[in-house]
């Protein structure tokens, strides 16, 4: 493409994307990047908050173990709750398909499928993604998968109850909804897979001219990274996937040893399986899953923190590498999930050293958010709020991780409430955090108006106030030795007698945690047509190309007015000789 | 604004955005395969004892499937290379020509499978069935889907030829790629399941 950008402002395909496209093409099956993002966006959110609601049922069980839910205890059905009260069956499906839904329908999603669909191309100044048609069917992946996850719920036996991490052989026994779970898996998988692909050979193939990769905001270096690890790491995912359904399907034993026995029958099988190839192929994904979960969020909050502290990030090019370093190494060190399987010292020691090492880069990527800070006249905007809030909780939720990856340790905390709490600070205080903060950050580029302050900062303060009272109890318990899965939360256990009075406390801080969520929706709604409207598109004064050469909404098709071409760095703020104080990536020269 | 470099390469990367994406797929798909092989590893070490292939599986029949998976690739090479002289209905042979070795391979598979399968020896037989059915199944998916693609250029995807025959020469390139990475899949798998 070697267009003058006149050439391209006389071909600007504004008039056309508009006459020709009908409902159906413009709003459901659009192969426009903008309107995948949002569909990605509303989708999530509304798995999200679904996901968040199967907890809420949970801690009522947790904190009130054996009485009937109040209000909607009825309508749960005999099954699921026989006269209101949850049974244990429940309970399971309930903890398996939170997890489920949080990670792959409700965070990944979100991260990747929303911000990345829709900020990606516009930061590195491409027309749209490089294959729009796989962007739809990626999309069109998507929710389906979703949707078999949801129905699951309604056959025989209810949905998965095998925790989300499907451990072989009791997913391989368990009812129907193990399924509907593969097959969904399958469909997200796919999804996932399309996703990848193209993000990959958008930023490589379609960045503006200028846009090198030193250049790039880290925004952007993190979906990179991310993308390489869902197209390498997922794939193991779906041959155990694969493997699990022909187990279930056609009567093969690859999860099943030989000589199993279940309520005293022996199963009927060849066997000759193991179960521990299950855990392999399954943490081969779900360790880099993890970073999938958080590099996004550690790239909006980079975007953030430079944006309203008016100055460069601290070391852009140690965060660079270590984000490249950490998806390296996300992919050895899966085992450190597996040190109470007896697969033997020696493997342990090896994964809990890679471990160790994985910790350093994730140290310099918090250091140099921090770091970023000092000396810079902070703006509180609602976006910073949750950006600094998203520093402390990844932090919390790091530091506690370490215990854990050393096997000494990990083997008394181990299935313990502890791990619940470590790895909930990472993903909802830290991520869903940092995920806030880009809905406040980017909601006036997608909708041309800004949403309320005053609003998003009274939920701020409940967010992070109540996420704080549901999860830093856990660690009490987990170091008190109250093991994960149990149904009434460790009433019929001597060694939790002493901390189970924080069950309740926990219960009360998640259904507040629900109630702080509502100026969320208000503001989400209200200011879709009622907000701010944004007058010359770059509100935040930035200098990304999404908001320096983009108007707010973007061009239909297209994005950009005119092609941009970048001259320096993401991050000029208090660049002398600038009027506006900052030096956009698109600026010729001097203005 | 177009989507650039959909059939000119980008100067500084040397590739088209089709050719990037093809290989990031492969990449994909060696993960899925490469999981699937180790899976066979793993099983193997730890089975007490494990059948040798040749005493259960036809290899004669597989030697003849892994010479016209083996064509197939020349004749798809051929392929492209007509394109690349502009000689249409001599690719358009060629590409038949493949079509129909992917036809030949699916015919000689399910002669097998349906031998196997009046023997009684099913995935549910053993661990070694089991990991023979789902490496040579999802191997034969990937066969089908690649005939699936190709009828399409030789049916309705052909018209591109006459609006932009550059574009689907590239595509005729990329599909190419694919079909000799599921050749390679099965090399890997011949010597794996039915000689060692």
């Amino acid at each position: 493409m070697s267009k003058s950008p006149e050439a391209v402002a006389a071909s600007h395909p504004h008039a056309h994307g508009h006459h020709e496209d009908g409902f159906l093409r413009k709003y459901v099956f659009s192969i426009d990047h903008k309107v995948i993002g949002v569909q990605y966006a509303l989708t999530s959110l509304c798995f999200l908050f679904f996901g968040f609601t199967l907890m809420m049922l949970m801690r009522w069980q947790l904190a009130y173990p054996g009485s009937p839910i109040p209000l909607i205890g009825a309508l749960l059905g005999e099954s699921a709750a026989p006269g209101g009260i949850m049974a244990p069956e429940f309970y399971n499906s309930l903890g398996a398909m939170h997890g489920t839904i949080m990670v792959f329908l409700g965070v990944v999603p979100l991260a990747v499928g929303a911000f990345g669909n829709f900020v990606v191309p516009l930061q590195i100044g491409a027309p749209d993604m490089a294959f729009p048609k796989l962007n739809m069917a990626s999309y069109w992946c998507f929710l389906p998968g979703g949707l078999v996850m949801l129905a699951s719920f309604f056959v025989p036996g209810g949905a998965a109850n095998s925790g989300w991490t499907s451990y072989a052989p009791l997913s391989n026994i368990a009812t129907t909804g193990q399924t509907l779970w593969l097959f969904g898996m399958v469909l997200l998988i796919t999804s996932s897979l399309l996703g990848s692909v193209n993000f990959i050979v958008t930023i490589i193939q379609l960045r503006a001219r200028g846009l090198t990769y030193m250049r790039f905001p880290f925004f952007v270096w993190a979906q990179l990274v991310t993308s390489f690890l869902l197209l390498l790491a997922f794939p193991p995912l779906e041959a155990a996937g694969v493997l699990q359904l022909m187990d279930r399907l056609a009567g093969t034993s690859f999860f099943l040893p030989t000589g199993l026995v279940v309520s005293g029958v022996p199963v009927d099988a060849s066997g000759g399986g193991s179960p521990l190839l299950w855990q392999h192929l399954f943490w081969f994904l779900a360790h880099p899953e993890v970073y999938v979960l958080i590099l996004p969020a550690m790239g909006i909050v980079a975007e953030i923190i430079a944006n309203n502290t008016r100055k460069p990030l601290w070391g852009y090019k140690s965060l660079v590498y270590s984000v490249i370093f950490l998806g390296f190494m996300s992919f050895i060190v899966w085992a450190h999930h597996m040190f109470m399987t007896g697969m033997g010292t020696t493997i342990s020691n090896f994964f809990q050293t890679t471990t160790m090492i994985i910790s350093i880069p994730s140290v310099v990527i918090l250091s140099a958010l921090f770091l970023s800070l000092w000396g810079g006249s902070i703006r509180y905007t609602t976006p910073m709020l949750f950006a600094l809030g998203f520093l402390p909780m990844f932090g919390i939720g790091g530091l506690t991780g370490l215990p854990l990856g050393l096997a000494a340790s990990d083997i008394h905390l181990h299935d313990t409430y502890y791990v619940i709490g470590h790895f909930h600070y990472v993903v909802a205080p830290g991520t869903i955090l940092a995920l806030f903060a880009g809905i406040y950050y980017w909601f006036p580029k997608v909708t041309g108006r800004k949403m309320n302050e005053t609003l998003g900062k009274i939920h701020f303060w409940g967010t992070i106030v109540c996420m704080n009272i549901v999860f830093m109890p856990m660690f009490i318990q987990g170091l008190a030795g109250v093991s994960r899965r149990l149904y009434d939360g460790g009433q019929q256990y001597a060694h939790a007698q002493g901390v189970l009075e924080w069950n309740v406390v926990m219960s009360m801080g998640a259904w507040t945690l629900a109630l702080a969520q509502i100026p969320f929706f208000i503001n989400f709604f209200r200011s879709i047509r009622k907000g701010e409207k944004v007058k010359d598109g770059n509100t935040w004064e930035a200098t990304t190309l999404e908001w320096t050469a983009a108007p707010s909404p973007p061009v239909a098709h297209g994005n950009f007015p005119v092609e941009p071409v970048v001259y320096r760095g993401p991050y000029e703020y208090s660049a002398p000789g600038f009027a506006q104080g900052y030096a956009p990536q698109n600026a010729p020269e001097k203005a | 604004m177009q989507i650039p470099y959909t059939v000119d390469v980008r100067p500084d990367t040397g590739l088209y955005n089709a050719k990037l994406g093809i290989w990031l797929f492969l990449a994909s798909e060696v993960m899925l395969f490469g999981a699937l092989f180790s899976t066979y590893i793993l099983l193997r070490v730890a089975a007490p004892v494990w059948p040798h292939g040749s005493d259960i599986l036809n290899v004669p029949l597989a030697t003849v499937n892994t010479m016209v998976l083996i064509t197939s690739s020349v004749t798809m090479v051929m392929t492209w290379v007509a394109l690349k002289l502009k000689q249409f209905g001599r690719a358009r042979m060629w590409l038949t020509l493949t079509f129909l070795c992917g036809v030949g391979f699916m015919v000689i598979k399910s002669i097998e499978y349906s031998a196997k399968f009046s023997h009684h020896l099913y995935p549910s037989t053993n661990t070694f069935m089991a990991i023979y059915f789902t490496l040579t199944g999802l191997h034969g998916l990937h066969v089908l889907g690649g005939m699936l693609v190709m009828a399409y250029f030789l049916g309705p995807g052909a018209r591109m030829w006459n609006t932009e025959p550059e574009r689907y020469t590239n595509r005729i390139e990329v599909l190419g790629l694919y079909w000799h990475f599921v050749d390679l899949v099965w090399i890997f798998l011949f010597p794996v399941l039915y000689l060692l």
